[in-house]
């Protein structure tokens, strides 16, 4: 059975006419590795509130058709109670992060389901060394740098151990060093704990080595949907204006000129590694 | 014509350097990008040059003035500043009186105000969001009002601090070409810490690499963002396609690495490849 499954999904904020989301069905199995892209306004911020129940609890307007994560219709069961299931973390880690020290910050969301001492310990515990806070666990948050604030963030929804963590840009505030390992991160708990992952973001270069799927995303709709070698070489993706890793542009390039790989490569190392092999049969 | 620096050194008031003398000079029609990690002292940089932040060592000259004889009015007149964060720029009821609000503040004319508010709104496609109230418009559009806003006063020295933050494929797009589209008339000095997007740009600038208030490097694009030591230096991510030919090259293909340009490195790689065949 999938973990998220989405069915004729309308909604439309109130006071605004037109549908932020516009007919989405899809359904994402337990593990997968989801990037979500397209143009800024498409309704990506729109659709990751709409996996953990903000909206339509949180934010209100017109919701249509039926989301279920992880057993739970998202209109049946209250913010708090799909928090277990479903982590979101935020473009800009300083609006989640409010409490004195980075272990009270992690410590809040299982403090608040009232779980025993020793259980929210434990849980603390591992969610600051998954994320490679354990050090810095006594610090408060705003002495930290945006990529250590990030990590906190994502300790803190670990904490609740939800079988999904649904990330909307949340590397849009770091410098490119510390995106790269909060991506690296984010991979590594999905590999480890076969955690499911959506992951909004338009740095395609940046994450699509790690994606099972990329669905972009145009006008409160789904317009690709599909494995990264698929959509990046579509020519739907480039019309979009989704930005293509240069390793990918490479590659066409190469293939126009008759030189084609065993496959579409997503990282430069790859792109090596299948030119080598080429190179081989050559000499 | 040119901004100098000398030297400068800037300490905030809890103590830290934010700048540990940094002498620079950017000539007038120059195009400059600046890169660096999170709080290596860009913002802080390019702050001195109309004078938001005055040298605690060392002086800033613009045009031959020193940043400390003159008013932020007087230097915004030649050194426009775009903010990295639109909020903190935008003030105005509507978009129209955002783009006119310097312009009144240095005492164009009625009829030039019009005109070049017109320009400005024609140019960033905002002709529509004219009355809009600059708080109500999308993070893209924001940016540009903040980026008009500026423009319309048609400043020597134009500086634009992270204008590519939060912005789609497709803006960035634009943007590159905007600002292609200035160069010649105008210097243009942009904080940036995207690569790919300094990668795409014709022509290439010059690139100053900063770390911990200091100068790590000065040269052509093209050299540093192709030296992955001084890249991972500044916390940025290696531009992809000099990381190909690089991954070539320890698999023993004979090829260049300083390249940024996808074309050029399948040139490079079919000739290679070629040479193996032979």
């Amino acid at each position: 059975m999938p973990i998220i499954e989405i069915e004729g999904l309308r909604f439309t904020y109130s006071g605004s006419r037109k549908p932020a989301l516009n007919g989405i069905d899809l359904s994402i199995e337990k593990g997968e590795f989801v990037v979500l892209t397209g143009p800024s306004g498409c309704g990506k911020t729109t659709f990751c509130r709409c996996l953990n129940g903000l909206i339509p609890h949180f934010y209100h307007g017109d919701f249509q058709g039926r989301v279920v994560v992880a057993g739970l219709d998202t209109r049946e069961h209250e913010i708090w109670e799909l928090a277990q299931h479903v982590g979101l973390v935020f473009q800009n880690p300083e609006n989640q992060l409010f409490c004195l020290t980075v272990e009270a910050d992690v410590a809040f969301g299982p403090e608040n389901l009232g779980l025993p001492r020793e259980e929210i310990r434990r849980r603390v515990d591992w969610a600051l060394r998954a994320t490679g806070m354990w050090e810095l666990r006594f610090r408060a948050p705003h002495e930290l740098s945006g990529g250590q604030q990030q990590r906190a963030a994502i300790a803190g929804v670990l904490a609740m151990e939800p079988e999904v963590l649904v990330l909307d840009e949340p590397t849009s505030f770091l410098d490119p060093a510390g995106a790269a390992e909060i991506i690296a991160l984010v991979a590594k708990l999905s590999r480890e704990h076969r955690m499911t992952v959506i992951l909004a973001e338009h740095r395609l270069e940046l994450v699509a080595p790690y994606a099972d799927r990329i669905i972009v995303m145009e006008e409160g709709r789904i317009a690709l949907n599909g494995p990264p070698e698929e959509v990046l070489t579509s020519g739907k993706a480039t019309e979009l204006g989704v930005g293509i890793p240069k390793v990918v542009k490479l590659h066409a390039l190469l293939a126009a000129s008759g030189l084609r790989l065993s496959r579409v490569p997503l990282s430069p190392r790859e792109m090596a590694e299948l030119l080598a092999e080429v190179a081989k049969d050559w000499r | 014509m040119a901004i100098e620096l000398e030297d400068v050194w800037f300490v905030y008031p809890n103590g830290v350097e934010a700048l540990r003398g940094i002498s620079l000079t950017i000539e007038e029609g120059e195009f400059v990008v600046i890169m660096g990690p999170n709080g290596a002292g860009k913002t802080t940089l390019v702050k001195t040059f109309n004078g938001l932040i005055r040298p605690t060592r060392g002086r800033v000259l613009v045009d031959g003035v020193d940043t400390r004889d003159a008013t932020v009015a007087e230097l915004s007149r030649k050194v426009g500043l775009v903010f990295q964060n639109p909020d903190h720029q935008l003030f105005c009821e509507t978009v129209e009186e955002e783009v006119a609000f310097a312009l009144r503040n240095f005492g164009f004319e009625d009829d030039e105000i019009r005109r070049r508010v017109d320009w400005a709104l024609r140019t960033f496609g905002l002709e529509g969001y004219r009355d809009a109230s600059p708080l109500a418009l999308s993070g893209g559009e924001k940016k540009r009002v903040a980026l008009a806003s500026v423009l319309v006063w048609e400043p020597k020295y134009l500086v634009l601090d992270e204008p590519t933050l939060g912005q789609d494929y497709a803006q960035k797009k634009r943007l590159r070409e905007l600002i292609r589209g200035l160069l010649g008339d105008r210097t243009v000095i942009m904080v940036t810490h995207d690569v790919e997007f300094v990668a795409d740009m014709r022509p290439r600038p010059r690139l100053i690499l900063m770390s911990g208030g200091r100068l790590l490097a000065d040269g052509r694009a093209e050299e540093i963002l192709t030296d992955p030591e001084r890249i991972d230096m500044a916390r940025l991510v290696r531009p992809q396609v000099p990381e190909v030919l690089r991954n070539l090259r320890s698999l023993g293909a004979p090829v260049r690495t300083d390249v940024l340009d996808v074309e050029e490195a399948r040139d490079i790689i079919l000739s290679a490849l070629e040479v193996g065949r032979g």
